[in-house]
């Protein structure tokens, strides 16, 4: 088991044709996903990677029962792309296209929520590195060979960290059953918590990282689902100490602007809610591998 | 994106929101010109910096003559206006805003956010507005009231009435409030906006409500669909490195310390920060190289790092996923080449290529400090700032 995809899942690549989609098409099949297909509108006649290219999300998934999507559109478009895969019945869809128009996303989270709960998408990112069950299947742009197969179950916001943080377990022999990006962007797919969720249900998950940053409230919110509704341990990074308030620090939603919301107040909610925290960032590995 | 106060009354006097007939000046001369023009006995002459808090700072005159006007605006242009939100720096005043003293009673505080909690727009309204509205928030929470917006709908005219009465007005300025909401909300989702706020909104004493203040910002990431805001960008009052930066695809926040800092993604950047810290060290700046960088982007990175004279030593740390060491260590070796560097310079490479990265910094000439790990970068970056001291 993992969350989200294993190998036999279904996968299409949205803006199957472009430079990033073919690059990351490739490197997702290489990793052993079960890539179907692709789309990008109009250009249906003709195949693509040996995979078929659909005009339509819907045209994909009747033809090749897809059920997860991965959305490499440009940013004036993405938005557009994550709608058309929810309508068609795409159950979990990773956009990793940085620089979506907060509103843009504000009208993605409403048409979401009109689809009944159990025919709902889940979204994870935008601007996010994607989802990774090592060993079984790859919807994202992460390395692979840096994941190790293991008890370890990793929701991060930021890409490169969620990688250092994986690196440090391989170098210590211990390994991750799925790691989530959820995305540095203010509103996003997925929270934190949705994922808590899934990794408190997955037998092969033992004990869950969290690696948060400044700004906004999915970590207070993530503490408190932890303290009243997990039974597996839960351990967190917040990055930004360092942080000032004020300054966007990269992530659009990487921004301290109220209370509860820089990376000190974020440690002590964590720590108040009984979430294991690990203050050095260069302490992933040590920290994990003692608690294993 | 932040624009000024009186090209943000322009946008909202277009979306039906009531503003004094205000003249923009460069120059004393245009500022008692346009006091001329305004007519009248009383003006107020106001400093145009992206900065709340310009009262209290003296960047808003008030003039009884035209003379007062021209010796006003002598005083304001050129000078840098410190404010509570701008930093010991401040921001220059380049422009001048004239509009005529409008006698009021009521001052109302409204404004317009993107709510991260609900994920909604918010409005945020209280009938006890003006320069001490962070002091109401802190002694009085209940005279602010809120309402998030469903984006589907926007915001309806019952719930604009409903923020009017719970503010104090009158019945009789009901019906104006709730065409300035709705125009004020419909200018907010059809700009894009990030940050509207009117404070204070008055009520004249001919009892009309007037938008005595605005200030707005925007989503950086929708201008390519708004020309008429992106042409409003002011670069007097931005940091000049940070513009530089963003030019360049690189994100940069200059900060206190002196070691310098080039990472690659911002949650990345932030922890190597923060390792610093740890290390007993202070960051220079953070910094995001991005994806894909090539040797050219690394080596601008550099020359920004280096641009800053408290720099004392720099850290480079990349763990490449879509990014390659062989691309950010063919960049290094070119910067410190290139650029003459001076201060020690500490890198760590992973991930993507990292062997042929490894040996490109091994086989160079250039003098570094190589680390494997996290902790060993940040602990060697402090070394060499404090051996450099001694």
């Amino acid at each position: 088991m993992s969350i989200i995809v294993d190998e036999k899942t279904p996968v299409i690549v949205q803006g199957f044709t472009g430079r990033m989609g073919t690059f990351h098409a490739e490197e997702m099949i290489e990793y052993g996903t079960n890539l179907v297909g692709g789309t990008a509108p109009g250009k249906s006649s003709g195949g693509h990677l040996g995979l078929p290219v659909f005009d339509t999300v819907r045209d994909a998934v009747n033809e090749t029962g897809a059920e997860a999507s991965i959305v490499f559109v440009p940013p004036p478009f993405a938005a557009d792309a994550i709608m058309e895969a929810a309508d068609a019945g795409i159950r979990h869809c990773v956009c990793i296209t940085d620089g979506i128009p907060a509103q843009d996303m504000m009208k993605v989270k409403r048409y979401m929520r009109t689809k009944r709960v159990e025919k709902r998408m889940t979204l994870m990112g935008p601007n996010c590195a994607g989802v990774i069950s090592p060993g079984r299947a790859l919807l994202g742009i992460m390395p692979g060979h840096i994941y190790a197969q293991g008890p370890v179950g990793i929701v991060g916001r930021s890409g490169t960290l969620g990688y250092e943080a994986a690196s440090q377990l391989k170098a210590l022999g211990v390994g991750v059953s799925t790691s989530v990006g959820i995305g540095g962007d203010p509103i996003n797919g997925s929270s934190f918590t949705d994922h808590l969720k899934s990794f408190e249900q997955d037998p092969e998950t033992s004990l869950v990282v969290i690696i948060g940053e400044i700004g906004g409230p999915q970590e207070a919110e993530a503490a408190a689902y932890a303290r009243d509704h997990m039974h597996k341990r839960v351990v967190a990074y917040i990055a930004g100490l360092s942080a000032p308030k004020g300054r966007t620090m990269g992530h659009a939603g990487a921004i301290v602007t109220g209370v509860g919301e820089s990376a000190a107040e974020k440690i002590e909610i964590m720590r108040e809610a009984g979430v294991g925290i690990i203050e050095r960032p260069s302490d992933f590995g040590a920290v994990i591998s003692k608690m294993l | 994106m932040d624009i000024h106060e009186y090209q943000a009354k322009a946008l909202l006097a277009e979306y039906d929101v009531p503003i004094a007939t205000g003249g923009l000046a460069y120059s004393p001369e245009q500022a008692a010109y346009r006091a001329k023009e305004i007519g009248g006995g009383q003006w107020v002459v106001k400093a145009q910096v992206h900065s709340g808090a310009r009262g209290k700072a003296g960047g808003i005159r008030m003039c009884d003559s035209e003379d007062e006007v021209w010796e006003a605006a002598d005083d304001l242009l050129g000078r840098r206006l410190v404010t509570d939100q701008t930093g010991p720096v401040g921001k220059g005043v380049y422009r001048l805003y004239v509009e005529p003293v409008v006698p009021f009673g009521t001052e109302i505080y409204l404004s317009m956010v993107l709510d991260r909690q609900s994920e909604r727009i918010m409005l945020v309204m209280s009938g006890s507005g003006g320069m001490e509205i962070e002091e109401v928030a802190e002694t009085d929470p209940d005279a602010i009231v809120r309402i998030s917006i469903e984006p589907a709908v926007g915001l309806q005219a019952f719930q604009a009435r409903a923020m009017a009465f719970a503010c104090g007005l009158d019945a009789g300025l009901v019906s104006q409030a709730e065409q300035l909401l709705l125009g004020a909300y419909r200018a907010f989702r059809d700009l894009d906006a990030t940050m509207l706020e009117i404070n204070p909104l008055v009520v004249t004493e001919e009892g009309r409500l007037l938008a005595l203040d605005a200030k707005m910002s925007f989503d950086d990431n929708a201008l390519f669909r708004h020309q008429n805001v992106s042409e409003l960008r002011d670069k007097s009052q931005e940091d000049p490195r940070e513009m530089n930066a963003a030019d360049r695809g690189l994100s940069y926040v200059g900060l206190d310390g002196n070691i310098g800092c080039i990472i690659n993604g911002a949650g990345l950047a932030m922890a190597t920060m923060d390792m610093i810290k740890h290390s007993g060290g202070e960051p220079a700046n953070f910094l995001d190289i991005g994806g894909g960088a090539s040797p050219d982007r690394v080596v601008k990175a550099f020359k920004l790092v280096l641009s800053d004279e408290r720099v004392e030593a720099i850290l480079v740390n990349i763990f490449a996923g879509i990014n390659r060491c062989d691309w950010v260590a063919e960049g290094v070796v070119k910067a410190m080449t290139d650029l003459e560097v001076k201060v020690p310079v500490v890198a760590r490479l992973s991930g993507t290529n990292v062997e042929e990265g490894r040996r490109i910094l091994a086989e160079s000439d250039v003098e570094l400090i190589t680390a494997e790990t996290l902790a060993e970068a940040g602990e060697k970056a402090v070394a060499a700032v404090s051996w450099e001291a001694n």
